[in-house]
């Protein structure tokens, strides 16, 4: 079994207004010395395969599924198991 | 003229559409659950209703997009027939590639509900023809996925080919790409819009300017 970790990030040309509000709530908080923050989503995947094999597949799932690329960019990685 | 209703699980507005095809208009409407697209070929025109299709899990329409039921949507779009997607089927039309660009959450961060006053933008298009370039709209709208956003180079080629139906008039545009509301794919018979044009065909829903969304298209088809 292996396991993969999408990470799936909004593109930098998107605007992130949850991020937006949650930097306000930091700054709100005092940490004033952050300066943006961009909140995206971790998809966890196990599967069988060994790792050579899995990357192809999970990046064919990203692209038919998981990210949706016009909006949102992603990268994994593989833990084998 | 016979319309589909595709319907998937989560889906809850084809009923309203199915009121306005039907009960206003006088024509023959289907409720065709997605497992059944197979048969979608044998209607004159498809509409994507409202709702949260597969409770909006991974993005809104995502996994509408993922269904059997997208290949024989897909296939009609192809042969040139009419395709509507209005709300969450705007939504699945984006995420399905058969329109472009994408709906984000709101920048709100909210769900929000209300009457959208629209601006007319393309009026000869087989959906728009009984409007007038420029002219001001209400149409009611309920989402929470409304901002449309697309890239500055396919908003060019959009622009180039008369593609964007309508633009928000006012504040409801949720910070929507150059305020789009609604968008026609290059073919001109897909028309997706995050308005909901079904609620806004009887005086007693308080909004008749959707009536002429649907005339347009009965024009062109009988």
């Amino acid at each position: 079994m292996t396991k993969v970790n999408v990470y799936v990030t909004l593109r930098e040309s998107v605007v992130d207004p949850q991020g937006s509000a949650a930097e306000t709530a930091l700054h709100n908080l005092g940490y004033e010395e952050v300066k943006s923050v961009r909140i995206g989503k971790l998809i966890e995947l196990e599967l069988e395969g060994t790792s050579a094999e899995v990357e192809a597949r999970v990046d064919g799932m990203c692209k038919e599924l998981l990210v949706n690329r016009v909006i949102e960019d992603y990268r994994f990685e593989i833990e084998e198991a | 003229m016979k319309f589909a209703i595709l319907v998937f699980p989560g889906s809850g507005c084809d009923v309203d559409m199915h009121r306005a095809l039907n009960g206003v208009f006088g024509k023959e409407a289907t409720l065709v659950w997605h497992t059944d697209a197979a048969q979608l070929a044998d209607y004159d025109a498809v509409v994507v209703p409202g709702g949260a299709a597969y409770g909006d899990y991974l993005r809104p329409g995502a996994l509408a997009k993922g269904s059997d039921a997208m290949t024989h949507l897909q296939a009609f779009a192809k042969s040139g027939k009419l395709v509507l997607g209005v709300g969450n089927g705007f939504q699945i039309l984006t995420e399905a590639g058969l329109l472009p660009g994408a709906l984000l959450q709101n920048k709100s961060l909210k769900f929000q509900t209300g009457a959208a006053k629209l601006t007319v933008e393309n009026a000869i298009s087989q959906f728009t023809a009984e409007y007038n370039k420029g002219e001001e709209i209400t149409i009611p709208f309920a989402h929470q996925y409304g901002n449309y956003y697309v890239d500055q180079e396919t908003l060019k080629e959009m622009k180039e080919n008369d593609q964007i139906a309508f633009t928000y008039a006012d504040e409801f545009d949720q910070g929507s790409t150059e305020k789009i509301a609604g968008v026609l794919n290059k073919e001109g018979n897909v028309l997706g819009m995050m308005p909901l044009p079904e609620r806004a065909v009887e005086e007693i829903l308080g909004h008749v300017d959707g009536q002429r969304l649907f005339k347009s298209i009965l024009k062109k088809v009988e």
